[in-house]
């Protein structure tokens, strides 16, 4: 560990120039110690380049106050947050400060140079010994468990350390609290013996590698967003780009999938945004449950909060900080979903560190290495398989939802298009969906998804055999449909013919009960897979009838009222005697005319 | 011990450089002129011994031989509860209303720190403005940030003068940024019915461009110190274009890289640091935000008006002299609404449905098209909608709004029409005259 001193040689914004003796890491921690009167405080910095013997730093705080000579103190740490059990139901700074806590600690307002340790050092915990004395293990080898939540947490062998270890002593099954030894071990590499808690810490920078390999992921993360679901599907492990112009229907896209997506651990990044939103999630969530576990959704939750009006270095570091939790619970066989609400705000924060750093400026003055970080954040998703000489094998996740916020709503700025060349599914909010009020505001013609054909198998398990095909035949029926529209604008309805015209009313069809899903209604939020692939077997079966059409206006008649039903029957809850008669309705409506008579 | 320097190296704009020593990043300073005139500044970079200065009256007149002195803390807020209120203060906060200088006051930093997100609340109480396109369509919502979209020419500055008479709260903060004389005036003179509950900060067009850039600050420092005391506060501020102008302006003058049209890379962060202010604080006061934002060249993909859309909790269109009820939006406006009347939502969206068929049927008209009966009725609902809920004079609580809402509906269609529920047409529908 060093303990190199250095000394303020220049203030701009919240970048300092520090002038230091000894040697220097990148991204190296240090803490600037401002004594302005009876106000003492420590900012915590980030080393971003260094230069002979100057370097440059990222101040995490407000720099008002500093002065030149002010000193300086590094760590000899990369900029890290502390991993361990207590991080589930949790908000967090961009750096890992509990914010729960910072208000009790110093008032409604946050005051600058306050950190707080990111786990419970109070809280107790069941301790269940995995490993064995004598065991020789490696760098994620669980040492044992504590119950968080829903699951086990597993205890592991530090990400950090190179080789194998030998456990030495191991702490009898009981109460510990996170600071208390949970086992002594022997680095063989080096003979140095340590001391384990539960804590660890681990820069956030750096992905967390200490699974036995990468897999393709090949089954979907089940949104319940049905859009999402049937036409461009999201893997488990996978990655997906959700940019859209404000207004257009993203908080509540990201909101709901905060809530009704199927994984073990969500991590909410509220990065750059509104303060409002977060609080929705922050008071929601405790009071909602889990339909499939029954527990409080917050208890699966961690939010990361470094909204728009707190320190833009930490909004750079809290995209790292929620990707960092994400890795480290998958590496316990978890699924964990990561939804960064907005990478357009992280990438705002580079381009103004990148000002000034006075680098010479990419498009929209975005810093060139743009694309390459962009790329590096969305590659630390992925499906893992983790095998532990105690526990076995099984397969962990980091799926990852980014949302972009485009300037002018311009799909073609380059944050937008740096993310589309590394995710695999693109949903794009339009304005002309918002505007039309049809939500989710996911464009059926732009959007896409690569997972679709890696993913049939599973897909065909999931809902139903043929279940690819439908969807592939709906979605050039709903192109179809939509050319037509664009079609009868030009020449009128009258001179478009029959068919073309029930073709049209049945993409609207489409549109209307499947692809617009109510967010507000407390049925239709949230189908199950059973019901989404009954709606969808539904809705093509109503499509591709042969209806025999003597005139527009039937047919417009037939459309509107089965639309009706339909939606009626997307709000009723099964249980509801009237789920039954809509369904009938629905079905009665093929049926001969006699015999429905 | 006090720092006085007498020589400046460059003048670039309204930002001067010196050498200086022992210099605190945003440390206040006082320059003195030669005429006897002074003027302060604020250090915005340090570099060795090199302090770079934006200076709030401009540079304009200031000599290389200037005599510069550093005292030694941050720009500060001169506050007092009582005496704040009825007066009007430049970007500096120093009086400009002829009356003497606050006696007896409270240092307060400006631009202080961002309110904690674990300690918010869900928003839950209307503010009642007496506007109907507001109140009744759009619910102003307390703690909301909420910009009016608007273009040069439009009644913006009349618009919130009527609020600032009219909302309910307890103090109303106004910021003025690049306003026209004129506009300065009129303010003046409206809120005079008010000016125990108001206070002004106010740059005008003709002012140094770095005072432009505090305003703001100001206005919700003060805000700030209100609202912790249990106030409920309305800040509106005028015209955030300028104030965002101004700050493409001191970040040329220091050139730095331009991000979008001009505009620093951290306007996003700029703004949003502003309108975050906004706030309910559980157990006590609270700070509203309406901020006109003029989009140059009625452009809503202006950066300014861009930003300024992901940053607020929906938007009001000013346009043709009134807010256009179909792109404005209040967010927040559904955490309210069922808790005023049964009526409301339902009534709101009935009429604007309406005046929607109106603006087709219009449309319609002008191509040459025959219009039917129900048409007409149509039509004519519209332009009394227009003229008794849209015009911006008209002013009645969310009661008389509501109740007027249905008379209007009653003049112009049968219940059936409306597609109002029956319960409610049973209730509320008039009856007999």
């Amino acid at each position: 560990m060093s303990s190199n001193q250095g000394k303020v040689l220049g203030v701009s914004g919240n970048m300092v120039t520090v002038a230091f003796d000894g040697n220097v890491k990148m991204n190296e921690v240090a803490f600037i110690s401002l004594d302005s009167g009876d106000d003492q405080v420590q900012l915590k910095a980030e080393v971003i380049r260094i230069r002979g013997r100057e370097c440059d730093m990222q101040v995490f705080e407000d720099t008002r106050g500093i002065h030149i000579g002010t000193e300086v103190h590094f760590t000899g740490e990369l900029l890290a947050i502390e991993l361990g059990p207590g991080l589930l139901s949790t908000t967090y700074d961009g750096l890992g400060n509990p914010l729960d806590e910072l208000a009790d600690n110093s008032g409604l307002f946050l005051k600058r140079g306050v950190y707080l340790p990111t786990l419970n050092r109070t809280k107790v915990w069941q301790w269940t010994p995995v490993a064995r004395v004598g065991q020789r293990l490696r760098a994620g080898a669980a040492l044992g468990t504590v119950p968080e939540a829903l699951f086990e947490h597993r205890v592991m062998v530090p990400f950090g350390i190179v080789g194998a270890i030998e456990v030495l002593e191991m702490a009898v099954a009981g109460s510990y609290t996170v600071a208390d030894t949970i086992a002594k071990v022997k680095l063989l590499q080096t003979g140095e013996v340590r001391e384990l808690t539960m804590v660890m810490p681990w820069p956030v920078k750096r992905p967390i590698d200490a699974y036995e390999q990468r897999l393709l992921p090949e089954r979907p993360l089940t949104t319940r967003i049905r859009i999402v679901d049937a036409f461009f599907p999201v893997a488990e492990g996978g990655t997906a780009c959700v940019p859209g112009p404000f207004g257009s229907g993203k908080t509540v896209f990201q909101q709901g999938v905060s809530k009704y997506a199927e994984a073990d651990v969500v991590i909410v990044a509220a990065c750059g945004e509104r303060a409002g939103e977060v609080v929705e999630t922050l008071r929601e969530f405790p009071e909602l449950i889990d339909p499939r576990t029954g527990r409080s959704l917050i208890e699966r939750t961690i939010i990361i909060c470094n909204t728009s009006s707190m320190p833009v270095a930490a909004r750079e570091a809290s995209v790292y900080t929620a990707v960092t939790l994400a890795e480290y619970y998958r590496q316990m066989g978890l699924r964990a979903l990561l939804l960064a609400d907005s990478t357009s705000r992280w990438a705002q924060a580079l381009r103004e560190m990148s000002g000034r750093l006075e680098e010479i400026p990419g498009e929209e003055a975005f810093p060139a290495y743009l694309g390459s970080l962009i790329a590096a954040f969305y590659e630390r998703a992925g499906l893992v398989r983790i095998s532990d000489p105690n526990l076995g094998s099984t397969e962990g996740s980091v799926t990852t939802i980014g949302t972009v916020s485009p300037a002018g709503g311009n799909f073609e700025e380059p944050v937008t298009q740096s993310t589309l060349a590394v995710v695999g599914c693109f949903l794009g909010l339009t304005y002309a969906r918002s505007y039309a009020k049809r939500f989710p505001a996911i464009s059926p013609i732009d959007s896409w998804s690569n997972y679709i054909d890696r993913m049939s198998d599973s897909l065909e398990k999931q809902y139903f055999i043929g279940w690819v095909d439908t969807v592939k035949r709906l979605a050039a029926f709903y192109a179809a449909g939509q050319r037509i529209g664009d079609q009868m604008k030009v020449v009128g309805e009258e001179d478009l013919g029959l068919d073309d015209f029930v073709h049209f009313l049945g993409a609207e069809f489409l549109d209307a009960v499947f692809l617009q899903q109510n967010a507000f209604d407390p049925v239709d939020a949230s189908p199950s897979a059973e019901r989404t692939a009954l709606s969808l077997q539904l809705t093509a079966r109503l499509i591709e009838h042969e209806w025999n059409f003597s005139n527009k206006d039937q047919a417009r008649e037939t459309f509107t009222q089965l639309t009706s039903i339909f939606r009626d029957w997307n709000i009723t809850a099964v249980q509801a005697p009237e789920y039954q008669q809509l369904l009938d309705r629905l079905e009665g409506s093929m049926k001969p005319v006699d015999s429905a008579a | 011990m006090r720092k006085v320097y007498t020589h400046i190296d460059q003048i670039v704009g309204p930002v001067v450089t010196l050498k200086a020593n022992n210099i605190a990043y945003g440390e206040l300073a006082r320059i003195r002129l030669g005429d006897g005139n002074e003027t302060y500044a604020q250090v915005i970079k340090l570099r060795g011994d090199e302090v770079t200065l934006q200076v709030f009256a401009g540079s304009k007149g200031i000599s290389t031989g200037d005599e510069v002195e550093f005292l030694g803390r941050q720009v500060q807020l001169k506050f007092s509860a009582d005496d704040l209120l009825g007066r009007t203060f430049n970007g500096v906060g120093e009086p400009v209303d002829g009356r003497p200088a606050l006696q007896d006051c409270e240092d307060v930093d400006i631009g202080g720190p961002s309110f904690n997100p674990a300690r918010r609340i869900i928003p839950s109480q209307m503010i009642q403005t007496g506007i109907p396109m507001i109140d009744m369509f759009n619910t102003l919502v307390k703690s909301q940030k909420l910009p009016i979209f608007s273009v040069a020419g439009e009644p913006y500055n009349e618009l919130l003068a009527r609020i600032a008479l009219q909302a309910e709260a307890d103090v109303i903060v106004l910021g003025g940024m690049g306003l026209k004389y004129d506009d300065y005036l009129f303010f003046q003179r409206q809120l005079v019915p008010s000016k125990d509950r108001t206070i002004l900060f106010v740059h005008t067009a003709a002012d140094p461009v770095v005072e432009c850039m505090m305003v703001p600050d100001m206005a919700l420092a003060a805000a700030e110190k209100y609202a912790t005391d249990g106030k409920d506060v309305l800040v509106l501020l005028t015209d955030m274009t300028a104030y965002a102008d101004a700050m493409k302006e001191v970040a040329v003058a220091m050139e730095q890289i331009p991000a979008n049209r001009g505009y620093p890379g951290d306007l996003y962060s700029q703004l949003a640091a502003r309108y975050e202010k906004a706030v309910d604080i559980q157990g006590s006061g609270s700070i509203t935000l309406l901020a006109v934002t003029t989009m140059p060249g009625d452009d809503v993909t202006h950066p300014v008006p861009d930003n300024t859309g992901y940053i607020t909790e929906g938007q009001f269109y000013l346009k043709g002299g009134v807010i256009d009820p179909f792109g404005s939006l209040s967010r927040l406006k559904q955490l309210v609404n069922k808790k005023t009347r049964e009526d409301h939502a339902p009534l709101m969206n009935a009429m604007i449905r309406l005046y929607d068929a109106s603006r087709k049927v219009r449309q319609q008209q002008s191509m040459g098209f025959s219009i039917s009966s129900f048409d007409q009725a149509v039509l004519a609902y519209g332009a009394d909608f227009e003229a008794r809920m849209m015009d911006l004079k008209v002013n009645l609580l969310l009661d008389e709004q509501l109740d007027m809402g249905w008379k209007i509906l009653a003049e112009h269609f049968t219940p059936a029409q409306t597609m109002l529920p029956g319960k409610l047409i049973e209730s509320y529908w008039p009856k007999g005259d």
